[in-house]
């Protein structure tokens, strides 16, 4: 057989469908299940978004009110609040864990007796249900028979209206977010930390660098790329904050502890302003695209130099 | 530069759990001196090297720099400069950023750190690297970095691990004089560690054969390679190494076993102190290049052997004789035609053959 026998031979034993058929063919299920999961949905959304309407409502015909809907979003005092209230509690947020989960992973790398259990029951916590730990949460930071405080006045302590104050109603959020997401930040680091080969620790010991000297020289410089990663998740899941709000304090008092997604669901699901709240979510969107193009330039950057090139 | 200092290792052990990485070793180390680990790879030579670095804390014994015991110091308070097997430059650092590394770890002033960058950046002609990051350098370039890392703060002692084996042969030998130039230059106190007998023999002052957690034999490259203590030393040192057979000696003759070859002794001394062990069951040591052909036909004195195998090595040519099943490996110049199956008469040099004891395979006579 010589060589074009040959290849018409594989070619018809392949039922003549070139490579790059047979990838389509692989492909083409899940761009299906993607194209109705995300695209009509989304087209839908870019679409409600330009008209007044609302899905209570379906005997009244959507009526096209052009950008109207974003202005009105845009120009909401209201709104302005929430954003701004978001913005505090994605930078404590995740400054908090980023800090937490840095250092405890830091603490954490050497191999000590225990070790492996409290790693585990440390991570605990992130495997919950969101749901589960808002509600057991709430019941903790109850003013008068929760747990917290009792705690507190065994020591002498004054009570503190952990959700029903303003001022404090804030940092009880930021406190069960931390306490269900620094795992991850621990995870990641951790990670990234023993990653690092042991020979550049022993290279700067002989160096005589200081455990703070190699801390920032070494260990930080060397696990960013994977940092950033951990950092932008937890950007993204601050800025859509919902489910804590939710059950712990239904996004009160007032409206102290709305952020921007507990806002968009009250006017899409409470009040029905379909349209209205379709602009929202596409600005919304808008936000976190733009805050993660941000990271990943950054993260390229990083990647293009730790390739050397 | 005033990096003198006198090491002294002190029935050093390191065990472990179940493993005698070393095995009570004794080491003295002068000033300016470069001495050599040698030996071949889990022989203890590079936890030796280690515990002096203070990377690892011995089991036992003790180690003391000029008179100061640093047993249980940590790397940084014992002041020794390193060159790793694989470098550990720091990756994501500019190499000026590496070779200034340990200076800016000590907070050294900006103005003293620019001056000794630009000594070691001269003597190791480092000048148009600085800028380029650690982890695109070639092996050979990263070698010189990490010796510039070594010694830009003075340390009392140099500590190389195999320093040179990530290079390519040829390279390699430059390096290798290249480093032995240096160490002279600054006088700088040095371990070695290397498993290349070649680069040992080369470089060292001192060489220190180890195996299993042991010292089998220091002394001088000379001695060592003249003088093996054992059947291990005369094997590993040389290319190739010594050439062994079994035999007995019996009034002025060794009778090789296995064959019916006499070789008889004329040499007086070696007479002397053959007579010692008689009946003795020995071995025989001969180096390739102690090896001669006698050309005058004249039988007396040598072994018949059949040549099997020839290979030309440069300016000489590795001829394999074969002796009742073992194989003799000789250095023969070009001088003498030679082909493979034929016969000739070989004489081993007298004053050079070395005798051991069969059973403990340490030196009788070397």
């Amino acid at each position: 057989m010589n060589e074009k026998n040959r290849d018409q031979y594989i070619m018809k034993r392949h039922y003549g469908i070139s490579d790059q058929t047979f990838k389509l063919l692989f492909i083409l299920p899940s761009l299906f299940i993607l194209l109705f999961l995300i695209g009509y949905p989304f087209a839908t959304l870019i679409r409600s978004s330009f008209y007044s309407f609302s899905v209570l409502r379906t005997a009244t015909a959507p009526k096209f009110v052009g950008v109207k809907n974003y202005t009105f979003i845009l120009k909401d005092a209201f709104t302005w609040g929430r954003f701004l209230f978001t913005g505090k509690f994605v930078i404590i947020n995740v400054a908090v864990q980023f800090l937490l989960g840095v250092g405890i992973a830091y603490l954490l790398q050497k191999n000590f007796k225990g070790r492996g259990a409290i790693l585990t029951i440390i991570l605990m916590p992130m495997m919950l249900c969101p749901v589960v730990v808002g509600l057991f949460w709430k019941y903790m930071l109850n003013t008068d028979w929760g747990i917290v405080n009792y705690i507190l006045q065994l020591f002498g302590l004054p009570k503190v209206e952990w959700l029903a104050k303003e001022a404090v109603s804030v940092y009880s959020v930021i406190l069960v977010d931390t306490w269900m997401w620094t795992p991850f930040m621990i995870l990641l680091a951790l990670a990234a930390f023993t990653a690092i080969p042991r020979y550049l620790y022993e290279a700067a010991e002989i160096d005589r660098a200081s455990s703070w000297f190699k801390f920032w020289n070494i260990t930080i410089p060397l696990s960013a790329p994977v940092l950033i990663i951990a950092l932008l998740f937890r950007l993204i899941d601050s800025l859509k904050m919902f489910d804590l709000v939710y059950t712990l304090t239904g996004g009160g008092p007032g409206s102290a502890t709305q952020t921007l997604s507990f806002d968009l669901y009250k006017r899409a699901f409470q009040y029905f302003y379909t349209g209205e709240a379709s602009a929202y979510g596409i600005i919304l969107l808008m936000v976190i695209i733009s805050l993660s193009l941000v990271f990943i330039r950054y993260l390229n950057r990083l990647a293009a130099q730790n390739s050397g090139r | 530069m005033g990096f003198l200092s006198e090491i002294k290792v002190q029935k050093l052990k390191k065990y472990y759990e179940n493993v005698k990485a070393v095995d009570g070793i004794d080491l003295e180390i002068k000033n300016g001196e470069l001495i050599v680990l040698l030996g071949p790879s889990g022989c203890g030579k590079t936890t030796t090297l280690r515990c002096i670095a203070g990377l690892e804390v011995p089991t036992e014994g003790n180690i003391f720099f000029d008179d100061k015991e640093v047993t249980h110091l940590t790397p940084s308070d014992r002041n020794v400069g390193m060159v790793f097997q694989f470098y550990a430059l720091y990756p994501h650092l500019r190499v000026r950023d590496n070779i200034t590394f340990p200076l800016r770890a000590q907070r050294v002033p900006r103005s003293q750190i620019e001056e000794k960058l630009k000594q070691v950046v001269s003597i190791f002609q480092l000048e148009n690297l600085l800028k380029r990051k650690a982890r695109d350098l070639p092996p050979g370039d990263q070698q010189r970095v990490a010796l510039a890392r070594a010694i830009v703060r003075d340390p009392k002692v140099l500590l190389l691990d195999e320093p040179l084996s990530a290079l390519d042969e040829k390279f390699r030998e430059e390096m290798r004089s290249e480093l032995g130039s240096l160490q002279k230059r600054i006088g700088i106190t040095t371990i070695y560690v290397t498993h290349d007998q070649r680069e040992a023999m080369a470089l060292g002052d001192v060489i220190v054969v180890m195996k299993e957690g042991e010292i089998i034999q220091k002394g001088s490259p000379e001695e060592l390679y003249e003088h093996p203590n054992s059947v291990f030393v005369g094997h590993f040192l040389g290319t190739p190494g010594m050439n062994f057979v079994n035999g007995q000696y019996t009034n002025g003759k060794i009778l090789i076993d296995g064959t019916d070859l006499i070789l008889p002794i004329e040499n007086q001394s070696l007479k002397e102190k053959l007579r010692l062990y008689q009946e003795k069951l020995l071995i025989i040591g001969i180096r390739p290049e102690y090896i001669e052909i006698q050309q005058d036909g004249n039988k007396e004195g040598t072994l018949p052997l059949k040549v099997i195998a020839i290979e030309p090595a440069g300016r000489f040519r590795l001829v394999d004789f074969l002796l009742g099943e073992k194989i003799i490996r000789s250095r023969i110049n070009w001088s003498f035609s030679i082909r493979e199956d034929q016969i000739i008469q070989l004489k081993f040099r007298e004053d050079k053959i070395c005798i051991f004891d069969r059973h403990t395979e340490e030196a009788l006579i070397s």
